[in-house]
């Protein structure tokens, strides 16, 4: 049962990744900032899409540095604060590299309970811990409402860094996570997602990218990025930066089952549309796919997994130690050469 | 025609309470829903594109898009047959004060019988309270066993706080029973009530 808290944080309409600004305003933006002069020893973020930059500080050691933060998606302060740290943790994960300290990022209107504070960033302590990082400072300001994230920092070895843009032709494309959290948050918001759907998405969200991300490591990768807000579509857009084509196989798309049905219930979300905007006209569905499954890979994704690009001859090897460790990973497609249309979907594996 | 006015509200509301208001037409007819911003009108139109109903869209002022539908046969939705709800907008500070499972006093089978037709009644109104406070026999409603139960779930999803007053509970041996909203207590009962413009007891 539940108990009356009066405080409660406000019922959240759009939160996690679906709160990001669409990748349009967003590039007009970004498009028209100075960029100063190249520093050689800026390994990722001067001119790619990565939302994390890399800089080298010695000849085997760079740092990685990253920051996300957002408002609530589920109602609980822990979970929410235990996702919020997921999803930020996930970019060293991206990065190919190991988390080493956090710092709180919190907005948090004045009058609400403090009790709700307190729960949001345990959530997101417990998750840096287990990370193996230290939570060592933070900022807070008041605010209207709840936002809370991480701005963390990581190391990695630059000779083993992976960019989202450095994929090859021919690559297996494969995904650690299901999608459809998007949906299944959207659905819950308006009272119609099922308990099971909420619990996987859920855990889902608070599950971090390491272990996928340690057992990359144990491999070749080519590229790499996580699914986030701009759904598998929009990140897969990224990936293929302009130089590659790319087919999806939506028979190995692993998702919540649920969000199908909430999909064909239309409980959808704005910013599914907004990356439909963005990514549509670069995409060709193959007769046959159903919309469901459209909505699934523009689905924005909060915390979502890490879609890796692997010599096609490691991705068995690479599925097998990912699904070894029970994580729900497909080979979810293919890169490759440039063609006439970016992204293709077709109903089925079809690259032998 | 029934018009839907769902400026203000993120996506999927508008969408949702469309559905709802093509699922009260019944059959052939038009709806129309206002919405603040474009990509709100797009998944109106893709929910339309669909579905199969004619839609078209205009710009009717700042911050204002015009959707209309047109509803060529009737629906078939018979999937979530099970739902009732209808176009919403929370008045704030508006309390429903249940201080009792019956309306009315003098005959409790008629009063169970109005209680029962009264939120049902609810969930069909354009304009929905912002809080619901049972208590006294009034917890019995919130509880297993409560005929007004999925009526309540349907105002609940449509934003509509739900409160039972947690003595209430106690001492109807119900604590364990409760299907809805959260439990409260007087000192917060008395301060929603003193807070409220409207308090409308059935």
């Amino acid at each position: 049962m539940k108990q009356s808290e009066p405080e409660e944080i406000p019922f959240c309409t759009g939160g996690g990744c679906t709160a990001k600004l669409g990748p349009d305003i967003l590039e007009r933006v970004l498009s028209k900032l100075p960029k100063g002069e190249k520093d050689p020893k800026l390994l990722v973020g001067y001119d790619s899409h990565d939302d994390a930059a890399v800089y080298q500080v010695a000849e085997h050691l760079a740092i990685v540095q990253t920051l996300d933060f957002f408002p609530p998606m589920v109602e609980d302060p822990y979970l929410f604060g235990e996702i919020a740290a997921a999803n930020a943790l996930s970019d060293v994960y991206a990065m190919g590299g190991e988390v080493k300290t956090a710092l709180n990022i919190v907005c948090f209107p004045e009058k609400m309970d403090l009790n709700i504070l307190g729960k949001i960033m345990q959530g997101g302590a417990a998750k840096v811990q287990e990370a193996g990082g230290i939570l060592a400072g933070g900022h807070s300001i008041m605010d209207s409402s709840v936002k809370y994230g991480l701005s963390v920092m990581g190391t990695v070895d630059p000779a083993r860094i992976y960019a989202n843009n450095t994929g090859k032709e021919g690559d297996a494309l494969i995904l650690t996570k299901k999608l459809g959290v998007g949906l299944v948050c959207c659905a819950d918001r308006v009272g119609e997602a099922s308990e099971r759907a909420l619990g996987e998405a859920i855990k889902s969200m608070t599950t971090l990218n390491k272990t996928a991300s340690e057992i990359l490591r144990k491999h070749r990768v080519d590229a790499c990025t996580d699914v986030t807000g701009f759904g598998l579509l929009g990140h897969l857009h990224e990936m293929l930066d302009g130089r590659l084509s790319a087919r999806i196989f939506a028979d190995q798309i692993p998702f919540i089952p649920e969000a199908k049905d909430y999909a064909d219930a239309f409980l959808l979300t704005a910013a599914a549309q907004r990356n439909r905007n963005h990514v549509g006209k670069e995409v060709a569905f193959d007769s046959g796919i159903p919309f469901a499954m459209e909505e699934i890979l523009f689905d924005p994704q909060t915390s979502g997994g890490l879609l890796a690009a692997v010599p096609k001859e490691d991705a068995d090897a690479v599925l097998l130690d990912l699904r070894t460790a029970g994580l729900p990973a497909a080979r979810v497609g293919a890169l490759q050469k440039k063609g006439d249309t970016e992204i293709t979907v077709v109903p089925g594996r079809s690259d032998g | 025609m029934i018009t839907v006015d769902a400026r203000g509200e993120a996506c999927p509301i508008p969408v949702v309470r469309t559905k709802n208001a093509v699922k009260a037409l019944g059959g052939p007819g038009k709806v129309k829903t206002l919405v603040d911003n474009e990509i709100a009108v797009q998944n109106l139109t893709k929910m339309a594109d669909r579905k199969g109903w004619k839609a078209s869209s205009k710009k009717t002022g700042e911050d204002t898009y015009e959707v209309l539908l047109s509803v060529g046969t009737a629906p078939q939705e018979q999937d979530e047959a099970e739902t009732v709800c209808i176009p919403d907008t929370r008045k704030k500070k508006t309390v429903i004060q249940v201080a009792s499972d019956t309306v009315g006093s003098g005959n409790d089978e008629l009063g169970h019988v109005l209680m029962k037709s009264f939120v049902y009644a609810l969930t069909q109104q354009d304009v929905l309270p912002e809080t619901m406070i049972f208590y006294n026999t009034g917890a019995k409603l919130t509880c297993e066993g409560s005929p007004v139960l999925e009526d309540l779930q349907t105002l609940a999803a449509m934003g509509v706080e739900i409160v039972t007053c947690g003595t209430c509970l106690d001492f109807q041996h119900l604590k364990e029973k409760l299907q809805i909203g959260t439990v409260t207590n007087m000192y917060d009962i008395a301060e929603r009530l003193l807070k409220a413009d409207h308090i409308i007891r059935p």
